[in-house]
């Protein structure tokens, strides 16, 4: 068995999502190459970047992801002709939303990785877990969770108000 | 994730791939870990899930167990989906009851640490659990091939898969860019390993693909443009202009006696620029087919329209059409076979080694036409300045090894060189040296190759040439001095020759790139097409019905790439004697009721797949045209856009499962 900590320090979890014709056999590529990264990713699969829904990213803020990284096959290189394009249209729009939101815009990244680049793989991995890891945990279910709590205590005053100014 | 009632019963799988995963991966804790998730009620591991003791394991578990869905963790699922989406079906389920988890080549094979790794694990193995559970059964669309085979390049490669298809019955449209077909090879002398005449062997190829009943061969003709998908594809192919209407053309020759150039004056590309030739020409004695062309930039007709075009009042058969325009043509073909070869690395990109400009530099290529018997001299090595050489340097691994130009080592280099100190040394008896910096002859016969032939008193040097320069000292004779560190001996050594022999390395085709992107297939950084897997799939691109054949896919010899050549028209013989393709069934649907017909999504599918029925007011997605990419399903602000395999809720149970950890590290109690 291996050797480890018996006090776990927090790593972040990033949750990726890469498209099957470049940035997913990249990553595969990366595996037969014994090209060694950090182990915080974990790889949703789906056919095109395009593919790639807002709500996905969210969701997974909210349900306690560090990070989301999106890859998508180079400009020009969509296997679907230009799904990247739109994947990056939605994605700078979605990024000025998460950083109204509070999400640092280092947790939300987009990266261009055709399958011939299983090193890029390494670096971007490796480049985003650090970049988060120094941001600390986003804790999104927690902070949800408080602001549950100060909506309630908002809700209350303004009701308690309400009733004041009836009587 | 809730328990499903009973009506879902996962069988879960993970594998130990030897000691590929289980040495990263606590493989007996995963398969704990799962028993305990919501729905799973078989949970294994088993040394390898791949061979028949590992599916009859499954296909078992189903029938016993009535288990309705099947989640195994091993592999990339490139390698392996399909066999476990078989086993699932034998047991009795749909196919697509079944999701894989990559383990070994996104987790086991790239991490350092086995307590993280094993935690990844834990952390996909549920999200594929949650995923499986929404999986729908599907079905694979059949769909019919067409048998007709578009072959692009016509080097050996080319010739080669075009024959084999041919003569299996099948129809091969041959495109090939050059006036005549034979690429690299037909400008060869000899061939090593076994250094039989060249043209002796593909001569009698390159006249059997022209008369070929099932080849329709099309020379100096591109393919500009490929729409579809495998089974049936559209081919939009360029003729250029030859000038010359090629059915009427006998290869008679009377008028390039004709033309009013009495001399040939433009340098003859086949030649490498050693010889002349006439703006009309036939590009070498066996070009095929045997047709000549008129070349545009140096025809005067085409310069200023003042020409008296005797070769159009020479030509019997009134073959000559200076008016002739650029055709286009479509074809409807089931598969493409991608054979577009490679070129030699340009010798200018080294500087140093004076190429272009001391006149007694060489590129091997230009040696073997200075060599062959119908080349430029008839075989007589004469330098040009008119000299025989009496010392011969020949320096190897120029532009490859290097990461200056190219990282790779180009394979054939080193064995082309000792062919080539062979035959020069057979020409022209000089004293030859090679440098070298390791001598690389893998494949059969070819150490014994490389040994037979330094008996024949060469001499080979270990070390990189540094320098190559004019002998000061002697400029009556126009030596060249070769400057190079023997590092046998830890000297630097200066050998004053008359000849210096580049042996460029091999390189992907400058345009590979556009084709790459016209033809949907990947290619690396480099250039080099990439095949589907280096192993399993080697002649396969990640297009369905796309085949690699030759050195499109990266540098060869000559045997290695009949090889690939043959195997891929196996490749494609298989698809079209099955007659029908099954495709995935990832394509994409609307959901009619929840449409509000917003017409957001038709302009977003590059395949306008999806069109807007104004009776109902509501989009439509032709499967037929759908490639399954998804985009629409991720911009329909109504979520009515449903794409199979991929559903929002598959997708939004991966994400659940992926990051619903915080109770398992409780569970994960390492001791
Ligand atoms: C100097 C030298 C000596 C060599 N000597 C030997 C030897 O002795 N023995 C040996 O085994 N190997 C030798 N080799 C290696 C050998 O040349 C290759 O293995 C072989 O030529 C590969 O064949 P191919 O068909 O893949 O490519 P190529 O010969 O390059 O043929 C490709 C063809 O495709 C055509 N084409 C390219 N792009 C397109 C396009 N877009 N559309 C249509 N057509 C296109 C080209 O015009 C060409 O005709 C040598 C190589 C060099 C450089
Ligand atoms: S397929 Fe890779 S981004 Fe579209």
């Amino acid at each position: 068995m291996p050797n480890h900590n018996t006090e776990k320090q927090w790593t972040p979890k990033i949750v990726a999502f890469f498209c099957n014709w470049c940035t997913y056999t990249a990553a595969d590529l990366a595996g037969v190459s014994r090209i060694k990264h950090a182990p915080n990713i974990r790889v949703i699969r789906v056919m095109c970047s395009g593919r790639v829904d807002p709500q996905f990213l969210l969701d997974a803020f909210a349900k306690g992801a560090d990070g989301v990284l999106i890859g998508g096959c180079h400009p020009g290189d969509c296997h679907y002709i230009e799904g990247n394009y739109k994947c990056l249209r939605r994605f700078q729009l979605l990024q000025k939303m998460t950083t109204d939101m509070g999400i640092e815009p280092d947790r939300l990244r987009l990266e261009w990785i055709s399958a011939s680049e299983g090193d890029k793989v390494r670096v971007v991995v490796n480049d985003m877990v650090s970049k988060v890891t120094k941001l600390g945990p986003l804790g999104l279910p927690d902070k949800f969770k408080s602001w549950d709590e100060e909506m309630k205590i908002f809700e209350h005053s303004i009701e308690e108000k309400e009733v004041f100014e009836h009587v | 994730m809730e328990k499903k009632n009973g009506q879902i019963r996962i069988g879960f799988y993970i594998c130990h791939c030897g000691s590929n995963i289980a040495s990263m991966v606590d493989v007996a804790k995963v398969s704990e870990y799962a028993a305990s998730l919501p729905n799973v009620v078989v949970s294994k591991d088993y040394k390898y899930m791949c061979s028949d003791p590992g599916q009859e394991m499954i296909i078992n578990d189903i029938k016993e167990n009535n288990l309705t869905r099947v989640v195994v963790a091993a592999c990339s699922p490139f390698l392996h989906e399909n066999t476990f989406r078989n086993a699932t079906f034998q047991g009795g389920l749909n196919q697509f009851y079944f999701q894989m988890v990559n383990t070994r080549e996104h987790n086991a094979w790239v991490h350092l640490e086995a307590m993280a790794t094993t935690e990844k694990a834990l952390d996909l193995v549920r999200a594929a659990i949650y995923r499986v559970a929404e999986h729908k059964p599907l079905e694979r669309k059949k769909v019919p091939i067409h048998p007709d085979v578009l072959v692009l390049g016509g080097g050996i490669a080319g010739i080669h898969s075009a024959l084999t298809l041919a003569n299996a019955g099948k129809k091969v449209y041959l495109v090939e860019r050059e006036p005549t077909i034979g690429g690299h090879m037909a400008m060869f002398d000899k061939t090593f390993p076994t250094l039989d005449c060249a043209a002796c062997i593909l001569t009698p190829k390159m006249s059997a693909v022209k008369n070929h009943p099932n080849i329709v061969l099309w020379t100096y003709a591109e393919i500009v443009g490929l729409d579809g998908f495998v089974g049936s594809y559209k081919a939009k192919i360029k003729h250029k202009p030859r000038y010359i209407i090629e059915e009427l053309c006998v290869g008679c020759n009377d008028c390039i006696e004709a033309c009013v150039y009495k001399e040939a004056r433009f340098l003859d590309e086949f030649n490498q620029g050693l010889s002349k030739r006439k703006p009309v020409y036939m590009p070498f004695p066996q070009a095929t087919p045997q047709i000549v062309l008129i070349d545009p930039e140096t025809c005067i007709h085409f310069k200023s329209a003042k020409c008296s075009q005797t070769c159009v009042t020479s030509c019997e058969r009134n073959a000559v059409d200076l008016q002739q325009q650029p055709r286009f043509e479509e074809i409807e073909v089931g598969t493409v076979i991608v054979a577009t070869g490679f070129k030699p690395v340009d010798a200018r990109k080294v500087p140093y080694y004076g190429y272009g400009n001391f006149p007694g530099v060489y590129t091997a290529l230009e040696v073997e036409r200075l060599i062959n018997a119908s080349g430029p001299t008839q075989g007589e090595v004469v330098l040009r300045d008119g000299s025989h050489p009496k010392t011969i340097g020949i320096v190897h691994c120029v532009g490859s090894r290097d990461k200056h130009t190219n990282q790779w080592c180009s394979r054939v280099c080193c064995l082309y060189s000792v062919k080539l100190a062979h035959l020069l040394k057979e020409h022209t008896g000089a004293d030859i040296y090679n440098f070298y910096i390791d001598m690389r002859t893998p494949g059969k016969m070819m150490e014994e190759f490389y040994n037979r032939i330094a008996e024949e008193g060469m001499k080979f040097i270990r070390g990189r040439v540094a320098d190559i320069y004019p002998d000061r000292d002697d400029p009556q004779r126009k030596r060249l001095i070769v400057k190079a560190e023997d590092t046998l001996i830890q000297e630097i050594i200066k050998i004053p020759v008359d000849m210096v022999v580049l042996s460029t390395g091999l390189e992907p085709r400058e345009d590979a790139q556009e084709v790459r992107r016209m033809l949907n297939i990947t290619c690396s950084t480099e250039g080099f097409y990439i095949e589907r897997h280096p192993k399993l799939a080697p002649v396969n691109t990640f297009t369905d019905g796309i085949f690699l054949a030759g050195c499109c896919q990266g540098p060869k010899d000559i045997p290695d790439t009949v090889a690939q050549a043959g195997a891929a028209a196996a490749e494609v013989l298989a698809l079209i004697d099955k007659g029908y393709i099954e495709i995935e069934p990832n394509t994409a649907y609307i959901n009619e009721e929840e449409c509000s017909g917003c017409k957001s999504c038709v302009p977003l599918c590059p395949y306008t797949a999806i069109s807007y029925i104004e009776e109902k007011k509501k989009a439509f997605i032709n499967e037929a045209l759908c490639k399954g990419c998804g985009t629409c399903v991720a911009a329909c602000p109504s979520g009515s856009i449903i794409q199979n395999l991929f559903e929002d809720e598959e997708i939004f149970s991966e994400i659940e499962g992926i990051l619903n950890f915080r109770n398992i590290q409780r569970e994960m109690s390492y001791a």
